[in-house]
């Protein structure tokens, strides 16, 4: 089958989707995103979080037919949506989650980070301030075997620094 | 008691510090902006035009003689293009292994573990090849099960291994034994004799997944001079390929393997997975194939750290000094013998922890059973024994009316110490001082989750948003713990690594290369690798070739040991590097201008310096004048730490071990009493990295292996029935912990140097996985009141059933 959809903001179509297909495997074996990632395809790791329609999901258990129509966002698309949803452009830039993923050194081994990036930046949309206890609850879906998550909350409150004191 | 931790000075010039990101700076990841714009080349994002997707079928039995396969309906599968199984292995080498190669590339006329490869199918989606490997007809006869000491040790137990001729089979006192180590020193019995007080107990530790998230994946190339390129996810590609090649029927240099992006590690990507499988399919079709585990395959497709029973009997002077300890620590390693031999030599040989005991009779062993094999995880053989022994200095303290951590104090190991092994501590050991930190700390306040007015926070609370509690029931506990680990391959290895580095100019600017085989598995190796060149040769910047085997072995990427050997290696290279550099230099000013004549010249902040600090030229402007002469300055060669030695066969002595590692944990744990859940607090670590060559990096690696501790004492486990089979191979029903189960982690990290080792630094990775555990267990204990002698804990553990 055929499936069309809005990936980052750009028009993408799939031939040859077999029904099964997840919108995981089109994503990354058939429009070359493959960003989200494949930790566990079971729905419990988190680590192919992306956006569809504005809500985090889990890519691997939304079937590519689902998405028929929808807008998706995953972690090639961050540094893009970030920008114009600030309304400062700057060409090239990471968004603030991402840099501060890089700057407090919540990324290890990096699996488990796309997922990390796309629920992170969502929380901070809707709560430009969170507690501790908020980023926990709005994380726990998302696994990470390297970091023991403490620098992963070092970065989700220093982006929530920085875009406070802008 | 407490002393002032010494921050440790590099050996030689250049002074610590002085070129941005070198060595002792918290340097950016260089995949750090690919990492988080999901750039970056895992094992399974890889691509090739015409490539095929494979898959393996693998037996449902633990142990079972195969009486036939038919591969015939899955070949007529439309989208199939290749069906492999035991019969079409084109060597007549089939066996592979770390240590023994016994482990079938394809199983032949028997399976030994639930999971074990039968055959291979490659076609041109996923989910063709999945439904084409289960219309493989195998035919089985269910053979009796393996699956305990008693089942293993039978005088009439079946044989795993019927054949074996490995070099622990002479020795071993039962041919289902993989290895077995004793450690015997002074007379533990006499001793027993003068203990005012024996504690002994029987600990058991369940079977622990390493759960790395980036599942088993790689892409094999068939090559046009009948070789293969293996693109990979893997801890050690020399030793990957010295095991591929001879099953492929290939010489090594056909087999050429690069590393390609690792979803983490922790000791599951030491033994092969996918590796043959893919290359055999490659070659067999001439088309690229790749292989992609699901997390079922995943679980059922690498080994597991070793299950262990282990039985423990501490005595003890009135006023809390050791007299003996006997011990014997039996560990199940499952089918095949992976790295299990190692692991029973570091269970044996820090059997006794981090505590001088004049007296031991230590007998560690490992098993052959049908279970999943066991080999490689973070912290191996140590993190077993280091559970039981902490249990019993808890026990001890509270027979003898002692303060548990002041008992561990007084027995705690300290430089110029002897281990049972008889090897004297040559470098810091600050057991007692990593104790007293962590105590020292202020504990969390009470009662986090009261709101006043009998409103509570639920997510402070044991059970969180399950509302199962408002703080009624929930009873809080402390506990302690503390362990050593050995760092490096151990027991005589030849335990070495390569590094190839190249200065030259580039654009006008002096960059250096670095080319290791050294497998970046998360833990930072190549923000390390480029923060020693800086620091070595005065550059701003570094460019770090992709890991492969066009360069000499990096050794393994396990053991805590990279940053030790292979970083030895990079800065031994850059070393010779600069001394080329400068010996060129020498020989072309010394004559007209006497101070080049120095032997004392640095590199230092891109400039070329006198010891005083006196520039005398640029890098830069050196190597343009010298280009004619050297367009280049570039060394390859190998680096190995000082030699160790095997341990006795009778007695375990020997100076088997290169390096300790130390780490000490407090746990504050509340425990709702009522429902058996447990909420830790606060997990607070001490310990000693010798010299924090990257903080931030050494941070992430006592944060993750602190989490992979509790992991162990709360919730992971294999569960492997009587049968033999695996019953909970997914992330729904293994849990590792999330970012709700995992506390806040204080970390004193200090700074004594091992004179031994490259910048005083000691490996850090492993040691923060050992004391987690018991620290959290104790802290339940305390709480509780319960014996608790197993981990990980479960609810019933905690009841009234």
């Amino acid at each position: 089958m055929r499936v069309t959809f809005t990936v980052n903001g750009r028009r993408c179509e799939a031939d040859d989707v077999w029904e099964g297909e997840s919108l995981l495997y089109v994503l990354r074996e058939r429009l070359g995103l493959p960003g989200s990632k494949n930790a566990c395809e079971q729905g419990e790791c988190g680590s192919c979080t992306v956006r569809l329609d504005g809500t985090p999901v889990c890519a691997c258990l939304v079937a590519a037919g689902q998405a028929e129509g929808s807008e998706v966002l995953t972690v090639e698309g961050l540094a893009d949506f970030a920008r114009q949803r600030s309304g400062e452009p700057e060409p090239d830039q990471l968004s603030p989650v991402q840099e501060a993923f890089n700057r407090a050194g919540a990324v290890q081994c990096g699996f488990c980070t796309p997922g990390l990036l796309v629920a992170a930046d969502e929380l901070l949309e809707r709560n430009p301030l969170p507690s501790d206890a908020e980023i926990r609850e709005a994380l726990a879906g998302n696994l990470c075997r390297c970091t023991g998550y403490e620098k992963i909350l070092d970065a989700v409150r220093l982006a929530a620094r920085g875009a406070g004191e802008e | 008691m407490q002393t002032q931790p010494t921050r440790t000075r590099p050996e030689s010039t250049p002074a610590d510090g002085q070129h941005a990101g070198g060595v002792g700076e918290s340097a950016a990841r260089p995949d750090g902006t690919l990492k988080v714009t999901g750039e970056f080349a895992y094992a399974s994002d890889l691509w090739h035009e015409d490539m095929l997707w494979a898959v393996t079928l693998r037996s449902p039995h633990a142990h079972a003689r195969i009486l036939a396969v038919d591969v015939g309906e899955a070949l007529a599968h439309p989208g199939v293009q290749c069906v492999l199984t035991h019969d079409d292995l084109p060597s007549r080498t089939t066996v592979y292994g770390l240590e023994v190669a016994d482990t079938p590339a394809l199983a032949g006329d028997r399976v030994r573990y639930h999971g074990e490869p039968v055959a291979l199918v490659a076609a041109d989606h996923p989910e063709t090849a999945r439904s084409a490997a289960a219309k493989i007809r195998v035919e089985y006869e269910q053979l009796p099960v393996v699956h305990d000491e008693s089942t293993a040790l039978a005088t009439d137990a079946p044989l795993l291994h019927p054949d074996r001729t490995d070099g622990h089979a002479a020795h071993v006192p039962h041919p289902n034994v993989v290895h077995r180590q004793p450690v015997v020193r002074g007379d533990a019995a006499a001793a027993a004799a003068r203990a005012d007080v024996v504690v002994t107990g029987e600990y058991e530790v369940g079977m622990q997944d390493q759960a790395f998230l980036g599942p088993e994946s790689g892409l094999a190339v068939p090559a046009e001079d009948g070789g293969v390129e293996l693109y990979v996810a893997t801890q050690w590609l020399h030793a990957d390929r010295r095991q591929i090649a001879p099953v492929l029927g290939l010489p090594e240099e056909k087999v050429r393997m690069v590393l390609s992006g690792v979803g983490g590690a922790f000791g599951g990507r030491e033994d092969l997975s996918m590796q043959i499988h893919a290359c055999l399919l490659a070659l067999h079709t001439g088309r690229p194939v790749k292989m992609v585990y699901n997390r079922e395959e995943s679980f059922l497709g690498h080994v597991h750290r070793h299950p262990a029973v282990l039985h423990y009997e501490h005595g003890a002077t009135a006023d809390g000094r050791l007299t003996h300890l006997k011990c014997r620590i039996v560990l199940d390693g499952g089918a095949y013998t992976s790295s299990s031999p190692a692991v029973v030599g570091n269970a044996a040989s820090l059997a006794a922890g981090p505590y001088e005991v004049e007296n031991v009779d230590i007998e560690a062993l490992a098993l052959f059973t049908n279970n999943p094999p066991c080999g490689a995880m973070r912290g191996f053989g140590a993190v077993q024994a280091c559970f039981a022994y902490e249990a019993q200095m808890d026990r001890l303290a509270a027979e003898l009316g002692m303060d548990p951590v002041e008992l561990r104090q007084r027995n705690a190991l300290r430089q110029g110490g002897t281990m049972p092994t008889g090897q004297v501590v040559d470098s810091p050991a600050p057991v007692a001082e990593l104790l007293g930190r962590v105590r020292e700390r202020p504990l969390p306040p009470e009662r986090r989750w009261d709101t006043g007015a009998g409103g509570a926070e639920l997510r402070e609370l044991p059970g969180g948003v399950g509302n199962t509690t408002h703080g009624e029931d929930v009873v809080r506990g402390v506990g302690y713990a503390v362990g050593i680990k050995n760092v490096g391959f151990s027991e005589g290895f030849d335990d070495y690594s390569t590094a190839r580095v190249r200065l030259e100019l580039v654009g006008g600017e002096p960059v250096a290369t670095v080319h290791t085989a050294a497998a970046e598995v998360g833990q930072g190796g190549v923000t390390v690798q480029g923060q020693i060149a800086r620091t070595e040769l005065g550059v701003e910047r570094v460019v770090l070739q992709p890991a492969d085997t066009t360069v000499g072995s990096a050794g393994s990427t396990s053991a805590s040991r990279q940053t030790y050997v292979t970083g030895g290696a990079v800065r031994n290279a850059c070393t010779q590097v600069r001394e080329h550099l400068l010996d060129a230099a020498r020989r072309r000013y010394a004559a007209t201008e006497p101070v080049w004549a120095s032997a004392a010249l640095q590199l230092h902040g891109g400039k070329v310096t006198t010891t005083e600090g006196r520039p005398l030229v640029g890098i830069a402007q050196l190597l343009a004048e010298l280009h004619d002469e050297h367009p280049e300055f570039t060394v390859e060669s190998e680096w190995r730490h000082r030699p160790t030695q095997p341990f006795d066969p009778a007695t375990g002595q020997g100076f088997g071990h290169v390096q300790y590692s130390f780490a000490a944990h407090r746990a504050v744990v509340e425990v709702d009493t009522r429902l058996g859940l447990v909420k830790v607090v606060e997990l607070a670590c001490a310990q000693d990295v010798g010299k924090a060559v990257n903080p931030q990096a050494v941070l992430g690696q006592i944060h993750g292996g602190s989490t992979q501790g509790l992991g162990l004492a709360l919730m992971e486990e294999i569960l492997v029935g009587p049968e033999g089979t695996v019953r909970n191979p997914s992330f729904t029903d293994y849990l590792i912990p999330t970012v709700l189960d995992t506390p806040p982690m204080p970390v004193d990290v200090l700074e004594l140097a091992d004179d031994h080792a490259p910048y005083g630094l000691r490996g850090v990775g492993e040691a923060p996985t050992l004391s987690s555990t018991p620290a959290v267990l104790a802290a339940v204990r305390q709480a509780t009141g319960r014996a608790l002698r197993r981990t990980p804990l479960r609810p019933e553990h905690l009841l009234e059933v």
